[in-house]
């Protein structure tokens, strides 16, 4: 069975017909060439193939690619401009959160969008924001202080906004 | 191409209830589909195969959390894990309902999964069972010609077995304020991991006390202690009326184990999941106290 | 020694490709009109098969082959990442075949299916029709060994695998003059590496009839001689590329895909085929942790002076022998070096079961033996009322220390220091004063343990690396190694090295990779903790030569002897004051364009390490434990590692805090388990199997006392193994501190926690 559907990635339009059996992260890797979404499971347990729909991670592995119908979904690869990485990623880069990279592009679009988020968060509420993600290599440690790297710098500069709107 | 497929034969997509209680009443042995985190997986596992689906989804109305003129409150079957967890009135009036959608897998799938499916899924382990039966909640189920209501304490028939009858949706989760107004809850969920897996034991207490050194009301809603979610009447009923102690509390736990009918499997012995409920039931009540505004005991 | 690179933190060599979703890993590729493999496997866990009816199968449309035993080559062959020995005695057991005809476990491949996507050929594997004779079941060590036990291998009828150990000193006579023998029984349960990728290739004959097979491996260059010995097939047909992988922790150091892949795209005319196990599949046919049960005697003179030791060991090893007695073996090797009894005996013994094969994985046989020892150690402390540290300090080895069995000698050696550091740092004088005699609902307690490893395989196994480089125009370097980068660090380490020696920094060595067996350098692999040591002394060597090419032609241009000339900061310099002759961007451009003396500068090199250094290592953990639920928290957890001299200080607490948190689940979690009677496996995926999450791993912290190792490469030993290897015994020592139990059996998960404490009396307070 197939369908059409509507959809932007990475802020691009795309109208596509999709098999209603196909997982968007099939359709993201195999149709549309974002290999960012990595598959470790395939059934919502690892959180390799995380992508955020409508600014919401989520498992792309058990989301059907029909759902994403009118949707908003951003990779892994949308996330640099013009070769200029996000606080996110340099962090990520930085903090040497990254060992053999097959979690990475997942727990980089949670962390964006927790960070888009804005709430000032504890570090066992970050902890509790990333737990969906497996990684066998790193231990958490440098990902957690990667996340709360970018996550501090984001209070800092809303408090910042705070105080300049104060000013005015 | 390669490519992993689930195995869907059909795929329907309702747009409104009423569209989508028709096409069930037409096609009755559609599989209804809300957040798809356990119908999903049971296809991978070919325990669903070449299955038609009939997605509700996209149905907005059933989404909300709503608070009726006499604080009843209404949760509507998908509202997600994250959206409960999230929601100031659920947060002021249930906390424990909070408490269980937090323990509940990991941040992405609460962001899909759906209360409404963790309890027609019928599962002892789902994490918002012990709670909603500790609850008294009740389950507004619909189909194109009725609708009935059913307490949770009766839905749940057997292992992944509920009373949805052929053509029924379930549209909202009902909770009185008669039984969620002045109680102080807790749920203890006891797993391996603290992410990111299943109850070993899933323990709901909530109570309301009289004079402040009493209890009133005592209920106790467990998850994986039988093959359903269960309440643990034998020890409620002892707890009325009994002066809030240790003493107390102990005996409420060892009563409790008397409604469970937990067994032996790979994941936890009967003995040890027995074991637990004594102790999770008296730890959880001793929380449930203090938040009902009682005072701390060791 | 002042270096420039070496030392410093410098950021991931592929951390950018990674962060930005533009490493490819061999999911990532597709070639036009790939079709898919899948496996059929046994649901008995031993069962001869009588008769396949394929008809159906290969009837449905979208399929493009089955295939089954009588299908493929008839060739046992051996899939362990070792190198080839010439020697035939000291080759690996050949004991496998692409499609079996028996069923050794649960999963065992008897047939599979090419078809055109996954459905159709999860489709046709149910269309196939299998008849099998079961055969009772080895499903334990004990059934496998009892008198009237089946042979799960015909040719090892006692179903022993190997049980060759060692022995020195004279044991009896060691034990007679101990004050005291302790005896203690040990087991450790069979875990699973679960890198996040799963084991995935695909392959197809390119234009000149070679078989390209692209995979997710540790070993590009072994995978490449076992499957042509296991077709049958000259190995120069064959190639293999290792793009970016995801981790392997030792199950990618062993050959689980690629012959059948290989197999695959020849009966489809050569048609790229994608063989990519399931999370479900990757846990049970590719590679295990060895469960080993120990029995240990220890004589000990009243002080505290370990005189003998005799330690018997039963090793697990599974349906296939894949690496085999080499695990039991070498931990045992490797264990020598920590402790100085007079005598020792080692009688291990690796024996088939009817369970998925157990392999390589992080510390090789390490993390069990050394559960067992420190466990042991620790008991002995309690019984001789002596303070753990100071039964270790008593008996450890020295720098000089020569094993008894080998020319192997220790030339570096920071064991005290890290004993001495996790001892302040966890303050267990004060803590261990303060948690004695607890009686409530939560106990606290204290422990640790030690550990010795080796750096790469040698004496046992050969160590040859192969380093290329080959220096740009621009003054920048290409270095090529045959050592593969798994997530461990390797190239970063590697590019640091080159700058190293060349005076650049490390953005100008642009590391390959990729390893391609047409072209990369031949080197067998990741594993044994051996590339920085090991491979590094190639990469080291390779920059050396460069190093002496370019000054030789700085000579050739300036009559500047080279002697008197050095490598700093992207110039050639004096070596004496560090005035700069020129660029040496200037000295490539003439190595490339000179009309007369052109000659681009390159080296090529190989290197026998034919030597090996020990690391050591301490973990100092604090836990608390629920007695009513069994539940064990971990407080704090040290891992104090010497490892000679650090490389890089960032990439090495990544590998700590990554072993350390695989220790952790070790020694809480993780498990996988099998039906009792059927030898199904019960828990094969991640939901089931409990890894552990960011929220169970507590705050690791990395500590490192810096040894200098001579033989190494400026200085360094051997890393990324080690820090699996002790957290487990030390959280166990704990336990036994806060609660006066003695676990002997891994995990300490929650249940098995609340029956030994029950066990023990400490429940019985509330008469339950
Ligand atoms: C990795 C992972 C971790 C998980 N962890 C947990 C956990 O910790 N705790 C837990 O409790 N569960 C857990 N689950 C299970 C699952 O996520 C929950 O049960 C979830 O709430 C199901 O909701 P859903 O909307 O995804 O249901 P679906 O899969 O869409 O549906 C589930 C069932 O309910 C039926 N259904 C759904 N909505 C309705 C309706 N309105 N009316 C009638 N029938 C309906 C469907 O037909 C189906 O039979 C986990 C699942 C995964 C994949
Ligand atoms: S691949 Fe989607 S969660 Fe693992
Ligand atoms: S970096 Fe390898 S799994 Fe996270």
């Amino acid at each position: 069975m197939l369908k059409r559907i509507s959809f932007t990635v990475n802020e691009q339009e795309v109208s596509m017909e999709v098999d209603v059996r196909e997982s968007l992260l099939e359709v993201l890797r195999n149709r549309l060439g974002y290999t960012g979404a990595k598959k470790g499971c395939g059934v919502g347990e690892c959180g390799a193939c995380t992508v955020l729909v409508d600014d919401t991670p989520i498992d792309s592995c058990i989301y059907l690619a029909v759902w994403a119908d009118g949707k908003k979904i951003r990779t892994v690869e949308g996330l640099a401009k013009n070769g200029e990485l996000t606080e996110v990623q340099k962090a990520f880069v930085d903090e040497g959160a990254v060992q053999c990279g097959f979690c990475t592009p997942g727990l980089i679009m949670t962390t964006t969008a927790l960070v888009e988020r804005g709430e000032k968060l504890s570090r066992e509420e970050i902890k509790r924001e990333l737990s969906g993600h497996f990684c066998r290599c790193t231990g958490y440690k440098q990902i957690l202080h990667a996340a709360e790297k970018c996550l501090n710098n984001i209070c800092k500069s809303n408090e910042g906004q705070q105080v300049n709107r104060e000013d005015n | 191409m390669v490519s992993e497929m689930y195995d869907i034969k059909e795929y329907y997509e309702a747009k409104n209830l009423e569209q989508a209680l028709e096409t069930l009443a037409a096609d009755p042995g559609l599989t209804v589909v809300a957040g798809g985190t356990d119908v999903l997986i049971k296809m991978h596992h070919g325990r669903i195969e070449k299955a038609r689906l009939l997605s509700i989804r996209r149905i907005a109305s059933l989404a909300g959390i709503t608070v009726g003129a006499d604080v009843t409150i209404g949760i509507g079957p998908l509202a997600t894990f994250t959206r409960l967890s999230r929601d100031e009135q659920i947060k002021e009036n249930l906390p424990i309902l909070v408490e269980a959608a937090l323990s509940m897998g990991g941040p992405q799938i609460r962001n899909v999964a759906t209360i409404g499916g963790n309890i027609c899924n019928g599962a002892t382990s789902a994490d918002s069972a012990p709670t909603l039966f500790a609850l008294n909640a009740r389950l507004v189920l619909k189909s194109k010609k009725d609708e009935r209501i059913v307490p949770i304490n009766e839905f749940y028939l057997g292992p992944g077995k509920v009373d949805l009858l052929p053509g029924e949706i379930l549209t909202e989760i009902r909770i009185d304020p008669a039984d969620y107004r002045g109680f102080g809850g807790h749920y203890i969920k006891f797993s391996m991991r603290k992410a990111m897996d299943i109850a070993t034991l899933g323990v709901a207490v909530t109570c309301r006390l009289a004079g402040g050194d009493a209890f009133a009301d005592v209920r106790i809603g467990l998850g994986v202690a039988g093959p359903t979610p269960l309440r643990c009447r034998e020890a409620e009923e002892f707890a009325r009326g009994k002066v809030v102690s240790a003493e107390t509390i102990a005996e409420i736990g060892r009563l409790a184990v008397k409604s469970t009918r937990a067994r032996t499997s790979w994941r936890a012995s009967r003995e040890y999941r027995e074991h637990l409920v004594v102790e999770l039931v008296q730890r959880a009540l001793k929380t449930a106290v203090v938040r009902a505004g009682g005072v701390e005991i060791a | 020694m002042s270096y420039q690179v070496i030392g410093k933190s410098v950021k991931r060599v592929d951390a950018v490709a990674k962060v930005t979703g533009k490493a490819k890993y061999t999911g990532d590729f597709v070639e036009k009109d790939m079709l898919v493999g899948k496996i059929l496997r046994s649901p008995y866990a031993h069962a001869r098969v009588k008769r396949i009816n394929t008809e159906k199968a290969r009837a449905l449309p979208g399929v493009e082959a089955v295939l089954t035993c009588a299908d493929v080559p008839h060739i046992k062959f051996a899939t362990a990442g070792h190198p080839y020995a010439l020697d035939p005695e000291h080759r690996d057991i050949e004991d496998r075949l692409i499609l079996t005809d028996k069923a050794r476990f649960v999963g065992d491949a008897v047939a599979a299916v090419v078809a055109r996507d996954e459905l159709t050929a999860a489709e046709a594997l149910k269309l196939i029709e299998v008849e099998y004779e079961e055969l009772p079941s080895l499903l334990s060590v004990e059934a496998a060994l009892a008198e009237d036990a089946p042979a799960i291998h015909e040719d090892r009828p006692d179903n022993v695998i190997a049980s060759g150990g060692y022995a020195y000193g004279d044991l009896e006579k060691s034990m007679q003059e101990s004050d005291l023998i302790f005896e203690g029984e040990y087991e450790t349960g069979i875990v699973q590496h679960c890198q996040l990728e799963n084991h995935n290739s695909y392959a197809y004959v390119d234009g000149e009839n070679r078989i390209v097979i692209v995979s997710s491996t540790q070993i590009p260059h072994i995978v490449r001689r076992v499957v042509g010995q296991a077709l049958g097939i000259p190995w120069g047909r064959i190639r293999v590329i290792k793009p970016y992988v995801g981790g392997g922790f030792g199950s990618k150091q062993d050959v689980c895909l690629e012959p059948l892949n290989a197999v695959m795209t020849l009966a489809v005319g050569g048609r790229p085929v994608r063989l990519e196990l399931t999370r479900e599949e990757c846990m049970i046919d590719t590679r295990t942790r060895h469960a080993i049960k120990y029995k240990i005697k220890t004589g000990v003179s009243r002080d505290g002076k370990i005189n003998a030791v005799h330690i018997t060991a039963i090793s697990n090893n599974g349906a296939y022998a894949s690496h085999g007695h080499a695990i039991a073996s070498s931990g045992g090797a490797k264990f020598r070096y920590l402790y100085t009894p007079q005598a020792m005996k080692y009688e291990p013994r690796t024996v088939y079961t009817n369970l998925p094969v157990a392999g390589a994985m992080r510390a090789y046989g390490c993390p069990q033996i050394f559960f067992a020892f420190e466990s042991h150690l620790d008991e002995i402390a309690r019984a001789l009322n002596m303070d753990p540290i100071a039964l270790r300090e008593k008996n450890l080895v020295q720098v000089g220390h020569k094993d008894p069995l080998s020319d192997t000698r220790v030339l570096s050696c920071g064991i005290r220091e890290c004993i001495a550091r996790g001892r302040e740092l966890i303050q267990w004088d004060r803590k261990k004063a303060l948690y004695k005699n607890q009686t409530g609902d939560r106990r606290r307690g204290l422990g640790m343990a030690c550990f010795s490893y080796q750096s790469g395989t040698f004496p046992h196994n050969l160590e040859v690396a192969g380093a290329r480089i080959v220096l740009n125009q621009d003054g920048s370097v290409q270095l090529q190694i045959g050592a593969t980068e798994i997530g461990q660090g390797s190239d970063t380490v590697f590019a640091q090295m080159v700058a190293e020696v060349l005076g650049i920094t490390v953005d100008m060595v642009h590391v390959i990779s990729t390893q391609d067996t047409d072209v990369t350098p031949f080197d067998p692999g990741a594993y044994a903790s051996r590339q920085t040591y090991v491979t590094g002394m190639a990469v080291r060597k390779a920059a050396l030569e460069v190093k002496e090419k370019i000054l030789d032609f700085v000579r050739g241009m300036t009559d500047i002897p080279a002697g008197a000339l050095d490598l700093r900061e992207g110039n050639v310099v004096y070596a004496h004051s560090g005035e700069v002759v020129m660029p040496l961007a200037e000295v490539a451009m003439q190595s490339y364009y000179d009309p007369v003396f052109s000659s681009p500068i390159t080296s090529d090199v190989s290197n026998n390490a034919r030597i090996n250094a020990m690391p050591y290592g301490a973990t100092f953990a604090e836990v608390e434990v629920d007695i009513k639920t069994g539940k064990i928290e971990v407080l704090e957890l040290f891992n104090i590692h010497d490892s000679g001299k650090i490389i890089n200080h960032q990439l090495a607490e990544g590998q700590v805090y990554g072993g350390a948190a695989m220790g952790v689940g070790y020694a809480l979690y993780e498990q996988l388990l099998f039906d009792e009677k059927t030898g199904r496996p019960l828990n094969n995926n991640l939901l089931d199997y409990k890894l552990p999450t960011i929220m169970d791993i507590p705050d690791i912290k990395a500590v490192f006392v810096e040894t200098n190792e001579p033989t190494g490469p400026f200085g360094a030993k051997a890393l990324g193994e080690p820090p699996a290897i002790t957290p487990a015994p030390a959280i166990r020592n704990a336990v036994l501190d806060a609660t006066g139990v003695a676990f002997r059996r891994l995990p300490l998960n929650p249940q098995h926690v609340f029956e030994k404490l029950k066990e023990a009396g400490l429940l019985d307070r509330d008469g339950e």
